[in-house]
């Protein structure tokens, strides 16, 4: 796609600084505990006002939690997972890659060999038999999504890697004497960068959703502590009678899954070279 | 092309191979794959006959050959917790995602592919600027939440549609939208590049010289070459649709073997669990397989070569 949807880069830009920022300070601007349960306040609509709690802008839950707090909190979760779980898999991923594209031989055979058998276990059955066999827990959700996601930036590096390698300063660099290390490091990873932030972009906001999505199935953040996906999980029980429950974490989700869309999509107009004549 | 096939076959084996053996250590990565499989409660001494009865105490390697002697000829196992074979668990819940998934192919195909031939025909227009906005808002919509708003509003408020399980064409209607809307973003977008490479091209303007306008050289000369590309998305897209099915058939409890993968994780009934990510990951390589084959046949470049 090209950038012709762009409604204003810095509109996008902004609100996902506000995401970070939210997410970053969750702990200091929540206006309760998130964990806080008062059973009299179960269920209440938005803009409920108590004279001894205070406001619930957003209404309360099942069990009486402020929907605001555990909405904001719910940002920490997802922008934690989202950026540990992109940072493992671009960091292996992108290793992998480098190594197979400037090796090439029976290294790169087993490498993307083993990249095509990853790749054709669809990621979110990998995640849901990986979490179901270890547990689910925040550590094993970082875990599982890096392990299953590496695969993508391996094709992208290693393709990018055998392009960049028949460049005539590659052989200089290798003339003069430089190792294989500070090759791949200081000239090779410089130039192959690009599209390898295009891939974590748009991996970024699929992770996000797969936090959400098994969340919401129970095989992601535990209870009680809040994420999107299990707040709208608990909210489907009462959908017909407390929709502030599921309309508000969704709308932040797909607010800041579409931002970071659209993100990818502009850096890839201007970083990724292949997408530059389209 | 025999060759070409024969290689792509070749690979396909190769990582359908792969996928097992990873499979296999995942189950194990827990250490010991017997608590998989017991009852919670379950006392030290029957763990250990079942463990036993299993061969679970046996070296790794045995039972690794053990494990793909018996994939080989077809036997996914026997469910402890329902105590039944697993292929026929499997096999009774398989048709409702095979009609899930193929309403939402539908959904996608359907929508996906006339707006990507649009918005390459109207570059740069309003069209186009409306058509992405509906790609981008495809692609990141959680299929869980279009779910819950789509029973909401179509089921609650307006009572229009069933809200949750089977009940003919109706009951998957939403289904198929929710799961249908990613895959759909990806026909688009695909099929936009697709349309636009082709449209550069010399024969293109040719045939514009000759008289032909725009609609008739896109439906006589540019749909047809267009179509390969597309042809693989749609090939990945239902190895796409299968997994999607795990979060969408949770939400409008659905009974195919998305739902039943969550029902037996809950149950701690592991070979179902296992059973069924191979069998999705099969159909997902098979796919590729035919759509490799079929690129192969359309595209006279590789049909004619050797």
């Amino acid at each position: 796609m090209t950038g012709r949807f762009t409604p204003g880069i810095a509109a996008i830009l902004g609100l996902l600084a506000i995401y970070v920022f939210v997410a970053v300070l969750a702990p200091w601007i929540v206006p309760h505990n998130p964990l806080r349960q008062i059973l009299l306040l179960r269920l209440r609509p938005p803009l409920t006002y108590s004279p001894s709690a205070g406001w619930f802008l957003l209404g309360t839950d099942d069990v009486g939690r402020d929907l605001l707090s555990r909405v904001v909190d719910g940002a920490r979760a997802s922008l934690m997972v989202g950026a540990l779980s992109v940072s493992v898999s671009l960091l292996s991923g992108t290793v992998f890659g480098l190594l197979a594209g400037w090796f090439r031989g029976w290294i790169a055979i087993v490498v993307m060999r083993i990249v095509d058998i990853v790749l054709s276990i669809p990621a979110i059955l990998l995640a849901v038999l990986t979490v179901a066999v270890l547990g689910p827990s925040f550590a094993n959700l970082i875990l599982v999504l890096g392990l299953t996601r590496w695969p993508r930036y391996t094709r992208v590096a290693y393709a990018q890697t055998l392009q960049v390698a028949t460049l005539p300063y590659i052989r200089a660099a290798e003339m003069a004497g430089a190792h294989a290390p500070r090759i791949l490091l200081r000239h090779i990873l410089p130039n192959i960068a690009g599209p390898l932030m295009v891939v974590a972009t748009t991996e970024f906001g699929l992770m996000i959703l797969f936090e959400a999505g098994l969340s919401f199935l129970g095989l992601g953040i535990q209870p009680p502590y809040p994420s999107w996906g299990s707040i709208m999980s608990e909210g489907q029980n009462y959908v017909a009678s407390a929709w502030w429950m599921t309309v508000f974490p969704g709308i932040c989700l797909f607010g800041v899954v579409l931002c970071v869309n659209l993100l990818g999509d502009w850096l890839r107009d201007r970083l990724d070279p292949r997408a530059q004549s389209r | 092309m025999l060759r070409h096939i024969a290689g792509r076959v070749g690979q396909a084996v190769v990582t359908t191979f792969g996928v097992l053996t990873l499979v296999f250590f995942l189950m194990r990565l827990s250490g010991d794959p017997t608590l998989l499989l017991v009852p919670q409660g379950a006392s030290a001494h029957q763990i250990a006959i079942l463990r036993h009865q299993l061969g679970f105490d046996r070296p790794l390697i045995v039972q690794y050959v053990a494990y793909l002697r018996q994939l080989l000829q077809g036997n996914l196992g026997t469910s402890l917790v329902q105590r039944m074979p697993v292929a026929s668990i499997l096999g009774s819940r398989i048709p409702y995602t095979i009609e899930l998934a193929a309403g939402s192919l539908v959904v996608a195909v359907g929508i996906g592919i006339p707006a990507g031939v649009a918005m390459a025909v109207w570059r740069g227009s309003l069209v186009e600027r409306s058509l992405a906005a509906l790609v981008f808002a495809g692609q990141s919509m959680p299929t869980f939440w279009s779910g819950i708003l789509m029973i909401l509003l179509f089921g609650v408020v307006l009572g229009w549609l069933p809200t949750s399980g089977v009940a003919g064409l109706p009951s998957l209607i939403m289904p198929s939208i929710a799961l249908g809307a990613l895959s759909m973003a990806s026909f688009a977008r695909m099929t936009r590049i697709a349309v636009l490479d082709e449209l550069s091209r010399d024969y293109v303007a040719a045939a514009r010289a000759r008289g032909l306008s725009l609609g008739a050289a896109v439906a006589r000369h540019v749909a047809r070459n267009a179509a390969i590309p597309v042809v693989t998305v749609a090939a990945l897209e239902i190895g796409n649709l299968l997994a999607g099915a795990v979060i969408v058939e949770t939400v409008f409890a659905w009974p195919g073997i998305g739902q039943l993968a969550i029902q037996a994780i809950a149950a701690r009934d592991f070979l179902v669990v296992q059973a069924i990510v191979l069998f999705v990951s099969f159909v997902f390589i098979v796919m590729n397989l035919l759509a490799d084959v079929v690129y192969a046949v359309i595209d006279p470049r590789i049909r004619l070569s050797s």
